[in-house]
């Protein structure tokens, strides 16, 4: 009786870090090789979340409209995003930061305007399943695995093919890479449209529980960007780690207290690590990682 | 030069303030007078995160967190104590003991740039999903309901030194948020003439020569981070006297206000965020009678729009500008 309790725990503890990972993953990957904040990142959730639920109800295939449809939707806005306003700021972190907050508050009231504002959603397409006499969501299984198969895809890019070798590279010298042919401007515009996507991808993945709302992303960016910055520098390994840990935290709150107290344990662990490691979790640890 | 305009400017933000003061309140509807009251109350907030962000060149994403706290300490004392002027000090205390705190554990374990911001962020999502969640009885301060995510709607506005049954009515508030509001500046602009001040500045252009001159970075940056929370709780309590405290004092979009205030006003001066603060409000309020736009909107790209063409804000702009212009005929 006692196991089937530390299963379904252990359950929800892996579908909270993964939705973490999920939702907090394109924004690593612009930081990591760009060191560029993207604030308007909540609202690329959102657009991917409108892109699925749009093409559903247009009648395509629910799967297609969430793995398909959204990330690419939501990629080429992140194309011409990346030309219209991140090109322009390059080097200036703090710019860029307050340029893409303008742009999530003109996002949030455009997307307002067009379809209003009330939740739309879909439920999950899967059903539920028996952990002893628990039962726990299909769909969680499913996010479990989507965040295994997408951080592993996105290592294995970047580690085995030759886009991935010239992405780390720019990431690590972009000067270097300039002077050996690269041109680090297409680098870093398809990093970002590549980012865009993925997180057009993880608003999609996200829908069926949050719902869908012009400001859905306002709960995710502010985690998001906790998660990254507790991270640190390495991009996947620091992802990894620490939505691994403030997943954990803030599930474990939940189960303790109420959902509003676990954020507030997550983010209140979030702070100490950073008094702790100013540089984040992979400027002391793995740092070797990518 | 400076010794000269320092008292041309102070008196002139004086005479601006008694005028607004003596004419306001008989031009303006009640209903527009208390608006007016919440735009200066901004004022208040923006040249706080004037001195924080656009002088000492910390990042604070969260200035919102003192601006609530204010307000929230303002309303739980005010009920508390019968007589609300007592709740003044309580008011600027508590959100200036907090800064102290965090700005001791960031400064002091020498947190810099993103992550200040990222720090400042956190805090006040924390206090926004905490205060959302206190309603219900067992959530009290003293005679105080915290409220939840309705706040306090009745929180009592400030009364008469003295005579907790005579409430001030709006012009008085109005005509005390304006003094606040002129206050705030002249004591900013004499932080900034001080030796303090100039170390400060000093500091935002070059952190590693003002440590290599002999200057605790630290303890600088930590004086300016109070001085900012403290104004931020007074602009907290004079919004609470027109509105009521409710947990959106937190929120991102505030926090987010703020930034677009200070930017588009411009960094490293102090009239403009006051002015962003006041037109932008304006902006907004006219905005949301417009059926077909949304608010956000415009917010957002206005703060797009200004980074990327106007990155150092409005003022310093035209000053620009105006001084290109000015040269042109001197040379003629």
């Amino acid at each position: 009786m006692a196991l089937d309790i530390v299963f379904a725990v252990g359950f929800q503890v892996l579908s909270g870090v993964a939705t973490l990972l999920i939702t907090s993953l394109g924004l690593a990957i612009i930081f990591g090789m760009m060191r560029v904040i993207n604030l308007a990142h909540g609202e690329f959730l959102m657009l991917g979340a409108y892109a699925a639920i749009l093409s559903a109800r247009a009648g395509l295939n629910i799967w297609i409209a969430m793995l398909v449809v959204a990330p690419l939707a939501v990629g080429g806005i992140g194309l011409i995003i990346e030309r219209l306003i991140i090109r322009q700021l390059y080097g200036r972190m703090v710019d860029t930061m307050l340029a893409t907050w303008g742009l999530s508050l003109a996002l949030i009231g455009a997307v307002t305007m067009i379809f209003g504002n009330t939740v739309a959603g879909f439920s999950a397409p899967l059903g539920s399943f028996a952990i002893g006499s628990f039962t726990a969501s299909a769909y969680a299984l499913f996010l479990i695995v989507a965040a295994v198969i997408l951080l592993g895809g996105v290592w294995a890019i970047l580690r085995f093919t030759p886009a991935g070798l010239i992405a780390r590279g720019t990431m690590q010298n972009a000067e270097m890479a300039s002077a050996l042919g690269v041109s680090p401007d297409r680098v870093y515009a398809v990093t970002f449209a590549a980012g865009s996507a993925v997180s057009g991808l993880a608003g999609a993945l996200i829908a069926p529980f949050s719902g869908v709302v012009p400001t859905m992303g306002a709960a995710f960016i502010a985690k998001s960007f906790i998660t990254v910055i507790t991270g640190g520098a390495a991009m996947l390994a620091g992802t990894f780690s620490a939505s691994g840990l403030l997943g954990t935290v803030a599930t474990l709150g939940t189960f303790a207290t109420t959902p509003v107290f676990g954020e507030v344990m997550m983010l209140a662990v979030a702070i100490v690590l950073l008094r702790l490691l100013p540089q984040g979790i992979t400027g002391r640890f793995f740092r070797r990682a990518l | 030069m400076n010794g000269i305009r320092l008292p041309i400017e102070l008196t002139a933000a004086s005479v601006v303030t008694i005028a607004a003061i003596l004419i306001l309140p008989h031009v303006l509807e009640l209903f527009a007078l208390i608006n007016a009251t919440v735009y200066v109350s901004m004022a208040v907030l923006a040249l706080s995160l004037a001195l924080v962000w656009g002088f000492g060149g910390i990042l604070c994403f969260g200035q919102a967190t003192f601006f609530g706290l204010g307000g929230y300490a303002y309303a739980v004392a005010a009920i508390n104590f019968g007589d609300t002027v007592y709740a003044v000090p309580v008011a600027i205390a508590v959100p200036a003991l907090v800064a102290a705190a965090l700005g001791y554990v960031m400064f002091y374990g020498r947190i810099s740039d993103v992550y200040i911001g990222a720090i400042t962020l956190t805090l006040t999502l924390i206090l926004f999903n905490f205060v959302n969640s206190t309603s219900g009885d067992q959530w009290r301060i003293g005679a105080a309901p915290l409220g939840g995510f309705n706040g306090i709607p009745s929180t009592p506005p400030l009364n008469m030194p003295g005579d907790p049954g005579n409430p001030l009515p709006p012009e008085w508030i109005f005509a005390v948020a304006m003094l606040s509001l002129l206050i705030c500046y002249i004591i900013a602009k004499l932080i900034l003439r001080a030796r303090f001040g100039r170390v400060i500045v000093a500091i935002r252009e070059n952190e590693r020569r003002a440590e290599l001159l002999g200057y605790d970075v630290r303890a600088y940056k930590l004086g300016i981070f109070v001085i900012g929370g403290a104004m931020a709780g007074l602009s907290g309590l004079l919004f609470a006297n027109c509105v009521f405290v409710s947990p959106t004092m937190f929120s991102l979009f505030y926090s987010g206000q703020i930034i677009v205030w200070v930017m588009v006003g411009g960094l490293s001066t102090l009239v403009g965020p006051v002015i962003g603060a006041i037109l932008l409000n304006l902006l907004t309020t006219w905005a949301g009678t417009l059926p077909e736009i949304n608010p956000s909107l415009i917010l957002g790209a206005i703060l797009a729009l200004a980074v990327l063409v106007m990155p150092r804000g409005i003022l310093p702009s035209l000053a620009t500008v105006l001084g290109r212009f000015r040269g042109a005929r001197g040379m003629t």
